[in-house]
């Protein structure tokens, strides 16, 4: 295997996420180019992982934009919410009209042909 | 309340709650969203758009992986939105296999043996990295999120997000390690 060969796998294996396999980790135990390269990856991960830790701040009054963003996404939602339950009301509300009309007229049917 | 608890709470409707886990999570998700854009007004558009998706989304959120974790997937997502948009990006124009090794001696970490300021040329490789490749190699190699959810976020298939990953790790190490001009004229 050739340290060509090995340099495009390094990137892969750093992280331990893809599997070596034998003949590369034979060719970098014993060749102080590749274990070089394959170090300056690690260190690059690391660095990377204390990157993580540090603490960017944000410029004052981001939370509350967020917040006051989220609020009016709320406000918005409870308003259609409330839209959506009214309408169902007076859909209800018309539907008991017709059927009380309905079974009144059902009803007052019946008496005319009884009393006929 | 710990995370958990705070998101069955902001589930059941409790305004409160959510609240509280924006405040728990704000800077982190910034920090990211700052990281994946490069500035800090795209940044703020980024995390804003993104508490609102998870607000609207929130019934959607299963649980199985922290709120933090959640976040950062909606931020990677909000933060392709805005860079796909066509925002200000500084170093769009760079090609991938633009060379970035930097071959002054001065700048040389192993010589200088300081983890800081190897932290510091990173930050400053990784501003310089293509968007495409720098959100790849944040999503992973920093917030440590897996490859079908970096490729999920990102709108590109798993394969492509393995090939950006290996590129801009690559790119990372050869831009903070420099070769010496005798090992070029070896590789050669």
């Amino acid at each position: 295997m050739r340290c060509e060969d090995v340099s495009q796998a390094l990137p892969e294996i750093v992280d331990g996420a893809a599997t070596a396999d034998l003949a590369l980790r034979r060719h970098v135990d014993t060749c102080l180019r590749c274990q070089a390269e394959l170090a300056q990856y690690r260190k690059v991960l690391r660095a990377m992982h204390q990157l993580r830790t540090e603490v960017l701040e944000p410029a004052p009054g981001l939370l509350a934009d967020i917040l006051a963003k989220v609020e009016e996404a709320g406000e918005r939602r409870a308003l259609k919410s409330l839209l959506t339950k009214r309408r169902v009301a007076y859909a209800g509300a018309i539907a008991a009209t017709a059927a009380a009309g309905a079974a009144g007229a059902v009803i007052f049917g019946r008496r005319r042909l009884r009393a006929a | 309340m710990d995370q958990a608890e705070l998101v069955a709470a902001a589930k059941a409707g409790d305004s409160r709650a959510f609240e509280e886990l924006v405040r728990d999570t704000y800077t982190d998700v910034y920090a990211l969203a700052y990281r994946l854009t490069g500035n800090e007004e795209d940044a703020r558009d980024v995390v804003q758009e993104a508490y609102l998706r998870a607000y609207k989304g929130l019934k959607r959120f299963r649980g199985d992986a922290q709120f933090s974790t959640w976040m950062y997937r909606i931020t990677a997502n909000c933060a392709s939105t805005a860079m796909t948009k066509g925002k200000k990006h500084r170093h769009e124009e760079l090609e991938d296999e633009a060379p970035l090794a930097d071959t002054r001696p001065e700048h040389d970490p192993e010589a200088a043996g300081d983890a800081e300021l190897l932290r510091a040329r990173l930050n400053d490789a990784l501003e310089e990295l293509p968007p495409r490749l720098r959100s790849v190699v944040i999503l992973r190699d920093m917030y440590d999120l897996p490859h079908q959810a970096i490729a999920d976020e990102l709108g590109i298939s798993e394969a492509a997000a393995k090939v950006r990953l290996h590129r801009a790790r690559r790119r990372l190490r050869e831009r903070l390690f420099p070769k010496s001009e005798e090992e070029n004229a070896h590789a050669v």
